[in-house]
Protein backbone atom coordinates (compact mmCIF):
# COMPACT_ATOMS: atom_id res chain seq x y z
CA UNK A 1 0.00 0.00 0.00
CA UNK A 2 1.09 3.83 -1.00
CA UNK A 3 3.16 5.14 1.91
CA UNK A 4 1.49 8.48 4.14
CA UNK A 5 2.07 11.21 1.38
CA UNK A 6 4.07 13.44 3.65
CA UNK A 7 4.13 16.85 2.30
CA UNK A 8 4.98 20.34 2.35
CA UNK A 9 5.35 23.65 0.11
CA UNK A 10 8.30 25.87 -0.30
CA UNK A 11 7.54 29.14 -1.54
CA UNK A 12 9.87 31.45 -2.97
CA UNK A 13 8.20 35.08 -3.09
CA UNK A 14 8.80 38.20 -5.35
CA UNK A 15 10.25 41.00 -3.24
CA UNK A 16 11.05 45.04 -3.98
CA UNK A 17 11.75 48.07 -1.73
CA UNK A 18 9.83 50.92 -2.87
CA UNK A 19 11.34 54.40 -2.14
CA UNK A 20 15.07 52.97 -1.06
CA UNK A 21 17.61 51.34 -2.73
CA UNK A 22 16.42 47.79 -4.25
CA UNK A 23 18.66 44.94 -3.29
CA UNK A 24 16.53 42.00 -2.93
CA UNK A 25 19.14 39.64 -1.17
CA UNK A 26 19.35 42.90 1.96
CA UNK A 27 15.77 43.58 1.73
CA UNK A 28 15.09 39.58 2.03
CA UNK A 29 17.49 39.53 5.21
CA UNK A 30 15.88 42.89 6.35
CA UNK A 31 12.44 40.97 5.88
CA UNK A 32 13.71 37.72 7.68
CA UNK A 33 15.83 39.02 10.52
CA UNK A 34 13.07 42.02 11.27
CA UNK A 35 10.51 38.94 11.90
CA UNK A 36 12.76 36.74 13.90
CA UNK A 37 14.23 39.56 16.04
CA UNK A 38 10.64 40.37 16.73
CA UNK A 39 9.62 36.84 17.32
CA UNK A 40 12.24 35.03 18.89
CA UNK A 41 12.84 34.52 22.64
CA UNK A 42 15.96 32.76 22.43
CA UNK A 43 18.94 34.29 24.44
CA UNK A 44 21.72 34.22 22.08
CA UNK A 45 20.27 34.74 18.73
CA UNK A 46 19.03 32.58 15.71
CA UNK A 47 19.01 29.20 15.48
CA UNK A 48 21.60 28.12 12.49
CA UNK A 49 20.35 25.65 9.68
CA UNK A 50 22.71 22.90 9.43
CA UNK A 51 23.68 22.28 6.11
CA UNK A 52 25.38 18.14 6.34
CA UNK A 53 22.72 16.93 4.51
CA UNK A 54 22.39 19.03 1.92
CA UNK A 55 22.74 17.11 -1.48
CA UNK A 56 20.64 18.99 -4.09
CA UNK A 57 23.20 17.65 -7.10
CA UNK A 58 21.89 14.19 -6.16
CA UNK A 59 19.68 13.05 -9.47
CA UNK A 60 16.57 10.54 -8.76
CA UNK A 61 18.19 8.49 -11.98
CA UNK A 62 21.08 7.06 -10.53
CA UNK A 63 24.04 9.57 -10.26
CA UNK A 64 25.54 12.41 -8.95
CA UNK A 65 26.59 16.00 -10.43
CA UNK A 66 28.49 17.24 -6.97
CA UNK A 67 31.96 16.45 -9.37
CA UNK A 68 30.66 18.53 -12.41
CA UNK A 69 28.30 21.78 -11.63
CA UNK A 70 27.46 21.48 -7.77
CA UNK A 71 24.46 23.90 -7.14
CA UNK A 72 25.47 26.88 -4.75
CA UNK A 73 24.21 26.36 -1.17
CA UNK A 74 25.55 29.80 -0.04
CA UNK A 75 25.74 29.04 3.70
CA UNK A 76 26.11 32.81 4.57
CA UNK A 77 22.40 33.56 3.97
CA UNK A 78 19.85 34.07 6.23
CA UNK A 79 18.42 30.97 7.44
CA UNK A 80 16.46 30.67 10.19
CA UNK A 81 14.01 27.58 11.61
CA UNK A 82 10.81 28.94 12.86
CA UNK A 83 8.51 27.03 16.21
CA UNK A 84 5.89 25.93 13.75
CA UNK A 85 8.79 23.40 12.17
CA UNK A 86 8.93 25.72 8.74
CA UNK A 87 11.92 26.92 7.41
CA UNK A 88 12.39 30.46 6.13
CA UNK A 89 15.38 31.85 4.75
CA UNK A 90 17.22 34.00 1.87
CA UNK A 91 17.01 31.72 -1.62
CA UNK A 92 18.96 33.23 -4.48
CA UNK A 93 17.56 36.58 -4.43
CA UNK A 94 13.95 36.02 -2.37
CA UNK A 95 12.66 35.47 0.62
CA UNK A 96 11.57 31.75 0.62
CA UNK A 97 9.72 29.52 3.20
CA UNK A 98 9.07 25.77 3.58
CA UNK A 99 6.58 24.47 5.39
CA UNK A 100 7.43 21.70 7.74
CA UNK A 101 6.16 18.21 6.86
CA UNK A 102 2.40 17.62 7.17
CA UNK A 103 0.41 14.61 6.93
CA UNK A 104 -2.73 15.83 4.57
CA UNK A 105 -3.65 18.45 1.84
CA UNK A 106 -5.76 20.36 4.35
CA UNK A 107 -2.96 20.66 6.57
CA UNK A 108 -0.65 21.77 3.41
CA UNK A 109 -3.28 24.57 3.17
CA UNK A 110 -3.02 25.66 6.41
CA UNK A 111 0.91 26.15 6.73
CA UNK A 112 0.59 27.70 3.69
CA UNK A 113 -1.57 30.07 4.52
CA UNK A 114 0.84 30.74 8.17
CA UNK A 115 3.35 31.05 5.74
CA UNK A 116 2.05 34.51 4.01
CA UNK A 117 0.99 35.48 6.97
CA UNK A 118 4.69 35.07 8.45
CA UNK A 119 5.56 37.21 5.61
CA UNK A 120 2.72 40.07 5.90
CA UNK A 121 4.03 40.63 9.16
CA UNK A 122 7.87 40.36 8.20
CA UNK A 123 6.54 43.14 5.93
CA UNK A 124 5.95 45.67 8.75
CA UNK A 125 8.47 44.51 11.47
CA UNK A 126 10.93 45.21 8.50
CA UNK A 127 8.99 48.15 7.08
CA UNK A 128 8.98 49.63 10.60
CA UNK A 129 12.73 49.08 11.35
CA UNK A 130 13.34 50.71 7.77
CA UNK A 131 11.80 53.91 8.79
CA UNK A 132 14.24 54.31 11.64
CA UNK A 133 17.28 53.43 9.21
CA UNK A 134 16.74 55.49 6.49
CA UNK A 135 15.19 59.18 5.63
CA UNK A 136 11.79 58.92 3.33
CA UNK A 137 9.70 56.18 3.77
CA UNK A 138 11.11 53.37 1.91
CA UNK A 139 9.06 50.33 2.13
CA UNK A 140 9.67 46.07 1.55
CA UNK A 141 6.64 44.77 -0.51
CA UNK A 142 6.34 40.93 -0.91
CA UNK A 143 3.97 39.21 -3.55
CA UNK A 144 3.51 35.82 -3.39
CA UNK A 145 3.47 35.50 -7.55
CA UNK A 146 6.15 33.23 -9.80
CA UNK A 147 6.94 35.72 -12.19
CA UNK A 148 7.79 39.46 -12.76
CA UNK A 149 6.27 39.68 -16.17
CA UNK A 150 9.59 40.02 -17.65
CA UNK A 151 11.12 36.66 -18.12
CA UNK A 152 12.07 36.08 -14.62
CA UNK A 153 10.43 33.02 -12.70
CA UNK A 154 11.14 31.98 -8.83
CA UNK A 155 9.04 28.82 -7.78
CA UNK A 156 6.49 27.69 -5.25
CA UNK A 157 7.73 23.85 -5.07
CA UNK A 158 5.75 21.19 -3.18
CA UNK A 159 7.10 17.78 -1.65
CA UNK A 160 5.66 14.55 -1.28
CA UNK A 161 6.97 11.29 0.12
CA UNK A 162 7.41 8.20 -2.10
CA UNK A 163 8.96 4.59 -1.69
CA UNK A 164 11.83 4.34 -2.57
CA UNK A 165 11.35 1.18 -4.57
CA UNK A 166 9.00 2.75 -7.01
CA UNK A 167 10.70 2.98 -10.47
CA UNK A 168 11.43 6.65 -11.27
CA UNK A 169 10.68 6.07 -14.99
CA UNK A 170 7.10 5.16 -14.06
CA UNK A 171 6.80 8.58 -11.88
CA UNK A 172 8.22 10.52 -15.06
CA UNK A 173 5.65 8.82 -17.27
CA UNK A 174 2.75 9.10 -15.43
CA UNK A 175 2.47 12.39 -13.14
CA UNK A 176 3.40 14.27 -16.26
CA UNK A 177 -0.17 13.89 -17.52
CA UNK A 178 -1.11 15.51 -14.38
CA UNK A 179 1.26 18.04 -13.99
CA UNK A 180 0.70 19.32 -17.74
CA UNK A 181 -3.07 19.15 -16.94
CA UNK A 182 -3.71 20.51 -13.39
CA UNK A 183 -3.10 23.98 -14.16
CA UNK A 184 -7.18 24.19 -14.91
CA UNK A 185 -7.82 24.55 -11.73
CA UNK A 186 -4.27 25.40 -10.17
CA UNK A 187 -3.24 28.13 -12.64
CA UNK A 188 -2.89 31.44 -10.90
CA UNK A 189 -3.48 33.14 -13.91
CA UNK A 190 -0.63 35.69 -16.21
CA UNK A 191 -1.27 38.83 -18.51
CA UNK A 192 0.40 37.88 -21.86
CA UNK A 193 3.15 35.81 -22.40
CA UNK A 194 7.04 35.11 -21.67
CA UNK A 195 8.05 32.37 -24.35
CA UNK A 196 10.31 35.07 -26.22
CA UNK A 197 8.84 35.90 -29.64
CA UNK A 198 5.55 35.40 -28.52
CA UNK A 199 3.02 38.82 -28.95
CA UNK A 200 0.63 39.78 -26.79
CA UNK A 201 -2.22 40.02 -28.51
CA UNK A 202 -1.29 35.69 -29.46
CA UNK A 203 -1.79 35.00 -25.74
CA UNK A 204 -3.69 38.11 -23.91
CA UNK A 205 -3.88 36.00 -20.98
CA UNK A 206 -2.77 32.47 -19.60
CA UNK A 207 -3.78 29.64 -16.81
CA UNK A 208 -0.15 29.86 -15.48
CA UNK A 209 2.22 32.07 -13.63
CA UNK A 210 5.19 29.46 -14.71
CA UNK A 211 4.54 27.40 -17.62
CA UNK A 212 5.84 29.55 -20.01
CA UNK A 213 9.46 28.61 -18.03
CA UNK A 214 9.31 24.98 -18.83
CA UNK A 215 11.48 23.42 -21.69
CA UNK A 216 12.35 19.66 -20.89
CA UNK A 217 10.35 16.78 -19.24
CA UNK A 218 12.78 15.79 -17.13
CA UNK A 219 15.67 17.19 -15.46
CA UNK A 220 17.78 18.13 -12.65
CA UNK A 221 17.57 22.15 -13.27
CA UNK A 222 15.54 24.23 -10.92
CA UNK A 223 17.04 27.60 -12.52
CA UNK A 224 17.44 27.10 -15.98
CA UNK A 225 15.77 24.46 -18.85
CA UNK A 226 13.36 23.92 -16.24
CA UNK A 227 12.27 20.56 -16.50
CA UNK A 228 8.36 19.25 -15.58
CA UNK A 229 9.47 16.14 -13.29
CA UNK A 230 12.84 17.51 -11.51
CA UNK A 231 14.65 14.63 -10.49
CA UNK A 232 16.77 16.40 -7.50
CA UNK A 233 16.93 13.04 -5.37
CA UNK A 234 17.43 14.76 -1.93
CA UNK A 235 14.99 12.94 0.59
CA UNK A 236 16.04 14.09 3.93
CA UNK A 237 14.55 11.06 5.53
CA UNK A 238 16.03 7.52 5.43
CA UNK A 239 17.34 7.03 1.51
CA UNK A 240 16.98 3.60 1.32
CA UNK A 241 13.37 3.59 1.90
CA UNK A 242 11.95 6.71 0.32
CA UNK A 243 12.18 9.50 -1.99
CA UNK A 244 10.87 13.27 -1.81
CA UNK A 245 9.48 13.93 -5.25
CA UNK A 246 10.53 18.13 -5.56
CA UNK A 247 7.34 19.36 -7.52
CA UNK A 248 8.66 22.40 -9.60
CA UNK A 249 6.12 22.95 -11.76
CA UNK A 250 3.27 24.43 -9.91
CA UNK A 251 2.22 28.07 -9.36
CA UNK A 252 1.74 29.28 -5.65
CA UNK A 253 -1.92 30.23 -5.24
CA UNK A 254 -3.71 32.98 -3.44
CA UNK A 255 -6.67 30.38 -3.19
CA UNK A 256 -6.80 28.38 -0.50
CA UNK A 257 -8.84 26.06 -2.56
CA UNK A 258 -6.93 25.78 -4.95
CA UNK A 259 -3.53 24.87 -2.97
CA UNK A 260 -6.07 22.10 -1.38
CA UNK A 261 -6.85 20.73 -4.42
CA UNK A 262 -3.15 21.33 -6.25
CA UNK A 263 -1.87 19.23 -3.23
CA UNK A 264 -4.80 17.10 -2.82
CA UNK A 265 -5.02 16.03 -6.04
CA UNK A 266 -1.31 14.96 -6.78
CA UNK A 267 -0.67 13.42 -3.64
CA UNK A 268 -3.43 11.05 -4.75
CA UNK A 269 -1.98 10.50 -8.16
CA UNK A 270 0.92 9.57 -6.45
CA UNK A 271 -0.17 7.05 -4.68
CA UNK A 272 -1.50 5.48 -7.45
CA UNK A 273 1.22 5.48 -9.27
CA UNK A 274 3.27 4.06 -5.93
CA UNK A 275 0.01 1.29 -5.76
CA UNK A 276 0.95 0.97 -10.00
CA UNK A 277 -3.26 1.58 -10.29
CA UNK A 278 -2.97 4.27 -12.69
CA UNK A 279 -1.85 2.69 -15.62
CA UNK A 280 -0.57 4.48 -19.18
CA UNK A 281 -3.99 5.47 -20.47
CA UNK A 282 -3.43 9.79 -20.40
CA UNK A 283 0.71 9.55 -21.27
CA UNK A 284 1.17 12.53 -23.57
CA UNK A 285 3.30 13.02 -26.73
CA UNK A 286 4.69 15.99 -26.41
CA UNK A 287 4.64 17.20 -22.31
CA UNK A 288 6.62 20.48 -23.09
CA UNK A 289 4.20 21.94 -25.72
CA UNK A 290 1.34 20.67 -24.37
CA UNK A 291 1.91 22.62 -20.76
CA UNK A 292 2.35 25.66 -23.01
CA UNK A 293 -0.35 24.93 -25.20
CA UNK A 294 -3.04 24.11 -22.43
CA UNK A 295 -1.94 27.45 -20.20
CA UNK A 296 -2.30 29.69 -23.35
CA UNK A 297 -5.78 28.54 -23.88
CA UNK A 298 -8.43 30.05 -21.23
CA UNK A 299 -11.40 28.16 -23.24
CA UNK A 300 -9.87 24.81 -21.96
CA UNK A 301 -11.34 24.14 -25.66
CA UNK A 302 -8.25 22.79 -27.37
CA UNK A 303 -6.82 19.36 -27.71
CA UNK A 304 -3.30 17.93 -26.67
CA UNK A 305 -1.84 14.72 -28.70
CA UNK A 306 -1.87 11.66 -26.48
CA UNK A 307 1.07 8.95 -26.89
CA UNK A 308 -1.61 6.83 -28.16
CA UNK A 309 -2.46 8.75 -31.06
CA UNK A 310 -5.65 10.34 -29.40
CA UNK A 311 -6.42 13.69 -28.45
CA UNK A 312 -7.56 15.31 -25.38
CA UNK A 313 -8.83 18.71 -24.07
CA UNK A 314 -6.88 19.06 -20.58
CA UNK A 315 -9.95 18.66 -18.92
CA UNK A 316 -10.85 15.21 -20.49
CA UNK A 317 -7.38 14.42 -19.17
CA UNK A 318 -8.59 15.46 -15.89
CA UNK A 319 -11.52 13.74 -15.88
CA UNK A 320 -9.80 10.36 -16.86
CA UNK A 321 -7.68 10.76 -14.08
CA UNK A 322 -10.40 11.85 -11.63
CA UNK A 323 -12.16 8.34 -13.13
CA UNK A 324 -9.22 6.55 -11.93
CA UNK A 325 -8.99 8.07 -9.00
CA UNK A 326 -12.44 6.58 -8.24
CA UNK A 327 -11.46 3.55 -8.96
CA UNK A 328 -8.53 3.65 -6.98
CA UNK A 329 -10.77 4.72 -3.50
CA UNK A 330 -13.05 1.30 -4.22
CA UNK A 331 -9.91 -0.93 -4.63
CA UNK A 332 -7.43 0.36 -2.37
CA UNK A 333 -8.77 3.34 -0.12
CA UNK A 334 -7.87 6.76 0.40
CA UNK A 335 -5.55 5.45 3.62
CA UNK A 336 -2.22 7.31 2.11
CA UNK A 337 -4.16 10.62 2.02
CA UNK A 338 -6.56 10.57 4.71
CA UNK A 339 -9.39 8.67 3.75
CA UNK A 340 -11.69 11.81 5.48
CA UNK A 341 -9.56 14.23 3.19
CA UNK A 342 -9.04 12.42 0.39
CA UNK A 343 -12.97 11.74 -0.14
CA UNK A 344 -13.17 15.08 0.50
CA UNK A 345 -10.51 16.06 -2.33
CA UNK A 346 -12.00 13.88 -4.77
CA UNK A 347 -15.75 15.71 -4.35
CA UNK A 348 -13.85 19.13 -4.91
CA UNK A 349 -11.92 17.16 -7.97
CA UNK A 350 -14.67 16.37 -9.69
CA UNK A 351 -17.03 19.93 -8.58
CA UNK A 352 -14.40 22.16 -10.09
CA UNK A 353 -13.91 20.20 -13.32
CA UNK A 354 -17.45 20.34 -13.41
CA UNK A 355 -18.24 23.88 -13.37
CA UNK A 356 -15.11 24.66 -15.39
CA UNK A 357 -16.31 22.33 -17.89
CA UNK A 358 -20.04 23.93 -17.96
CA UNK A 359 -19.31 27.49 -16.64
CA UNK A 360 -15.60 28.34 -16.14
CA UNK A 361 -16.45 32.20 -14.49
CA UNK A 362 -18.36 30.03 -12.33
CA UNK A 363 -15.12 28.58 -10.41
CA UNK A 364 -13.80 31.84 -9.88
CA UNK A 365 -14.30 31.08 -5.64
CA UNK A 366 -11.84 28.37 -5.82
CA UNK A 367 -9.46 28.83 -8.87
CA UNK A 368 -6.86 31.93 -9.26
CA UNK A 369 -6.59 32.35 -13.21
CA UNK A 370 -10.60 32.43 -13.08
CA UNK A 371 -10.56 34.76 -10.31
CA UNK A 372 -7.73 37.21 -11.64
CA UNK A 373 -9.52 36.73 -15.32
CA UNK A 374 -12.98 38.54 -14.04
CA UNK A 375 -11.49 41.54 -12.73
CA UNK A 376 -8.82 41.85 -15.70
CA UNK A 377 -11.42 41.52 -18.76
CA UNK A 378 -14.03 43.61 -16.12
CA UNK A 379 -11.44 46.40 -16.06
CA UNK A 380 -10.33 46.15 -19.27
CA UNK A 381 -14.03 46.68 -20.36
CA UNK A 382 -14.99 49.34 -18.08
CA UNK A 383 -11.64 51.51 -19.09
CA UNK A 384 -11.31 50.12 -22.67
CA UNK A 385 -7.82 48.72 -22.25
CA UNK A 386 -5.74 47.13 -24.55
CA UNK A 387 -4.94 43.59 -23.95
CA UNK A 388 -1.48 43.06 -22.18
CA UNK A 389 -1.82 47.20 -20.79
CA UNK A 390 0.35 48.10 -18.28
CA UNK A 391 -2.97 48.38 -15.78
CA UNK A 392 -3.94 45.10 -16.35
CA UNK A 393 -0.24 43.83 -15.65
CA UNK A 394 -1.11 46.16 -12.21
CA UNK A 395 -4.00 43.83 -11.70
CA UNK A 396 -2.08 40.88 -12.29
CA UNK A 397 0.60 41.87 -9.99
CA UNK A 398 -1.46 43.38 -7.19
CA UNK A 399 -3.42 40.24 -7.11
CA UNK A 400 -0.43 38.78 -5.35
CA UNK A 401 0.30 41.33 -3.25
CA UNK A 402 0.27 40.82 0.02
CA UNK A 403 0.06 44.25 1.24
CA UNK A 404 -3.20 44.23 2.77
CA UNK A 405 -3.89 47.80 1.23
CA UNK A 406 -2.97 46.96 -1.91
CA UNK A 407 -3.84 42.83 -2.18
CA UNK A 408 -6.45 42.27 -4.59
CA UNK A 409 -7.03 38.69 -3.89
CA UNK A 410 -8.57 39.10 -0.62
CA UNK A 411 -11.21 41.34 -2.72
CA UNK A 412 -12.76 39.14 -4.74
CA UNK A 413 -14.55 36.46 -2.43
CA UNK A 414 -12.12 33.58 -2.39
CA UNK A 415 -13.72 31.20 -0.48
CA UNK A 416 -11.43 29.54 2.43
CA UNK A 417 -11.03 26.46 4.33
CA UNK A 418 -8.86 28.00 7.80
CA UNK A 419 -10.44 29.68 10.18
CA UNK A 420 -8.13 32.69 10.29
CA UNK A 421 -7.38 31.89 14.75
CA UNK A 422 -6.46 28.56 12.97
CA UNK A 423 -3.69 30.42 10.21
CA UNK A 424 -2.48 32.72 13.75
CA UNK A 425 -1.80 29.68 15.90
CA UNK A 426 -0.21 27.48 13.11
CA UNK A 427 2.45 30.65 12.78
CA UNK A 428 4.18 29.42 15.60
CA UNK A 429 3.03 25.86 16.34
CA UNK A 430 3.70 22.96 14.84
CA UNK A 431 1.74 20.22 13.05
CA UNK A 432 1.47 16.89 15.22
CA UNK A 433 1.14 14.00 12.79
CA UNK A 434 5.02 14.28 11.49
CA UNK A 435 8.40 14.89 12.84
CA UNK A 436 8.25 18.55 12.28
CA UNK A 437 6.12 18.61 15.81
CA UNK A 438 9.06 17.07 17.21
CA UNK A 439 11.63 19.90 15.74
CA UNK A 440 8.91 22.68 16.69
CA UNK A 441 8.75 22.00 19.94
CA UNK A 442 12.32 21.28 20.62
CA UNK A 443 12.43 25.13 19.42
CA UNK A 444 10.37 26.54 21.33
CA UNK A 445 10.97 25.07 24.79
CA UNK A 446 14.89 24.67 24.14
CA UNK A 447 15.72 27.27 22.49
CA UNK A 448 18.65 28.37 23.99
CA UNK A 449 19.97 24.76 24.22
CA UNK A 450 19.68 24.04 20.41
CA UNK A 451 23.12 24.72 18.42
CA UNK A 452 21.43 23.79 14.70
CA UNK A 453 18.97 21.91 13.07
CA UNK A 454 17.71 20.78 9.86
CA UNK A 455 14.73 18.56 8.23
CA UNK A 456 16.19 15.30 9.83
CA UNK A 457 18.14 15.98 12.78
CA UNK A 458 18.55 18.30 15.95
CA UNK A 459 21.98 19.14 17.28
CA UNK A 460 21.70 20.05 20.70
CA UNK A 461 24.28 21.79 23.22
CA UNK A 462 23.87 20.63 26.51
CA UNK A 463 26.40 22.24 28.16
CA UNK A 464 29.54 19.31 28.02
CA UNK A 465 30.86 18.14 24.74
CA UNK A 466 30.37 16.57 22.57
CA UNK A 467 27.22 18.20 21.00
CA UNK A 468 24.43 15.81 19.90
CA UNK A 469 22.78 15.15 17.18
CA UNK A 470 19.49 13.51 17.44
CA UNK A 471 18.69 12.38 13.53
CA UNK A 472 14.87 11.86 13.02
CA UNK A 473 15.31 10.14 9.22
CA UNK A 474 11.50 8.92 9.58
CA UNK A 475 8.74 11.54 8.65
CA UNK A 476 6.24 9.79 10.78
CA UNK A 477 8.27 9.58 14.25
CA UNK A 478 8.56 12.73 16.30
CA UNK A 479 4.77 13.31 16.53
CA UNK A 480 2.74 14.46 19.13
CA UNK A 481 1.47 11.08 20.11
CA UNK A 482 5.27 9.96 20.30
CA UNK A 483 6.90 12.73 21.98
CA UNK A 484 4.48 15.23 23.41
CA UNK A 485 4.92 13.63 26.71
CA UNK A 486 8.11 13.34 26.95
CA UNK A 487 8.69 16.92 25.80
CA UNK A 488 5.78 18.12 28.44
CA UNK A 489 7.97 16.21 31.22
CA UNK A 490 11.59 17.81 29.86
CA UNK A 491 12.23 20.99 31.32
CA UNK A 492 15.65 21.02 29.82
CA UNK A 493 17.09 19.65 26.52
CA UNK A 494 19.86 17.32 29.26
CA UNK A 495 16.32 15.93 30.61
CA UNK A 496 14.68 15.40 27.36
CA UNK A 497 18.06 13.46 25.61
CA UNK A 498 18.08 11.23 28.99
CA UNK A 499 14.88 10.58 28.50
CA UNK A 500 15.07 9.34 24.87
CA UNK A 501 18.03 6.93 26.40
CA UNK A 502 19.77 7.80 22.99
CA UNK A 503 20.06 9.35 20.40
CA UNK A 504 17.08 8.37 18.28
CA UNK A 505 14.34 10.14 19.89
CA UNK A 506 11.73 7.62 17.99
CA UNK A 507 11.87 4.45 19.45
CA UNK A 508 10.01 5.86 22.12
CA UNK B 1 -21.20 28.74 -4.19
CA UNK B 2 -24.23 26.49 -6.36
CA UNK B 3 -23.91 23.17 -6.81
CA UNK B 4 -23.95 22.24 -10.63
CA UNK B 5 -26.56 20.07 -11.47
CA UNK B 6 -24.11 18.21 -14.65
CA UNK B 7 -22.95 15.26 -14.60
CA UNK B 8 -19.65 14.05 -15.45
CA UNK B 9 -19.70 10.98 -17.95
CA UNK B 10 -18.22 8.14 -16.62
CA UNK B 11 -16.28 7.24 -19.93
CA UNK B 12 -13.17 7.74 -21.15
CA UNK B 13 -13.89 11.51 -23.34
CA UNK B 14 -11.83 12.00 -26.18
CA UNK B 15 -12.24 14.29 -29.30
CA UNK B 16 -10.85 13.19 -32.22
CA UNK B 17 -10.03 16.19 -33.25
CA UNK B 18 -9.99 19.90 -31.94
CA UNK B 19 -13.70 20.33 -32.01
CA UNK B 20 -15.75 19.68 -29.11
CA UNK B 21 -19.18 20.06 -28.29
CA UNK B 22 -20.71 23.17 -27.35
CA UNK B 23 -21.61 23.11 -23.93
CA UNK B 24 -24.62 24.91 -22.61
CA UNK B 25 -23.99 27.38 -20.21
CA UNK B 26 -26.86 27.94 -17.74
CA UNK B 27 -28.17 30.78 -17.18
CA UNK B 28 -27.40 31.87 -13.56
CA UNK B 29 -30.49 33.85 -11.74
CA UNK B 30 -27.96 35.39 -10.02
CA UNK B 31 -26.27 36.83 -12.59
CA UNK B 32 -27.43 40.37 -12.07
CA UNK B 33 -26.14 39.91 -8.64
CA UNK B 34 -22.39 38.81 -10.03
CA UNK B 35 -22.80 41.70 -12.46
CA UNK B 36 -23.26 44.13 -9.49
CA UNK B 37 -20.27 42.80 -7.40
CA UNK B 38 -18.27 42.69 -10.21
CA UNK B 39 -18.83 46.47 -10.45
CA UNK B 40 -18.11 46.78 -6.94
CA UNK B 41 -15.01 45.26 -7.15
CA UNK B 42 -14.46 47.50 -9.95
CA UNK B 43 -14.53 50.57 -8.22
CA UNK B 44 -12.40 49.37 -5.15
CA UNK B 45 -9.71 48.37 -8.03
CA UNK B 46 -9.50 52.28 -9.08
CA UNK B 47 -9.05 52.92 -4.92
CA UNK B 48 -6.43 50.26 -4.23
CA UNK B 49 -4.77 50.62 -7.78
CA UNK B 50 -1.13 51.64 -7.34
CA UNK B 51 -1.49 55.29 -8.67
CA UNK B 52 1.22 55.16 -11.24
CA UNK B 53 0.43 51.66 -12.18
CA UNK B 54 2.79 51.74 -15.09
CA UNK B 55 5.72 52.61 -13.44
CA UNK B 56 5.32 50.23 -10.66
CA UNK B 57 4.78 47.50 -13.45
CA UNK B 58 8.10 49.02 -15.39
CA UNK B 59 10.10 48.89 -12.01
CA UNK B 60 8.57 45.53 -10.96
CA UNK B 61 11.87 43.31 -12.11
CA UNK B 62 13.03 39.71 -9.69
CA UNK B 63 16.09 38.09 -10.10
CA UNK B 64 15.38 34.74 -11.53
CA UNK B 65 14.85 32.00 -9.03
CA UNK B 66 14.27 28.52 -8.58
Amino acid sequence: MALTKVCGIETEYGILVHGGENNPVSASSLLINAYVAATSTRGRGRVGWDFDDERPANDARGFSLDDVVAPEIDTNLVNAVLTNGARYYVDHAHPEISTPEVSTALEAVRYDRAAEEIVRRSMEHANAKLATMSAGTPEVIVHKNNSDGKGNSYGCHENYLLARDVPFGRIVAQVTPHFVTRQVFCGSGKVGCELPGTPTDEVPYQLSQRADFFEEEVGLETTLKRPIVNTRDEPHCDAQKYRRLHVIVGDANMSEVATYLKVGTTAVVLAMIEDDALGDEWLLANPVPAIRQVSHDPTLRRTVLLRDGRRATALEVQWGLLERARKYERSHGLAAVDDAIGQDVLRRWEQVLTTLEVNPSGAAAWVDWVAKQRLVDGYAVRHGLAPGSARLKAIDLQYHDLRPGRGLATRVGLETLIDPAEVERSMTEPPTTTRAYFRGRCLAKYADEIVATNWDSIVFDIGREPLRRVPMMEPLRGTADHVARLIDESDRAVELLARLGSDDPHRT
Amino acid sequence: MAERTHKPKQTSRTTESAEVVETTTPVSESGEKLKAELDDLLDEIDEVLETNAEDFVKSYVQKGGQ
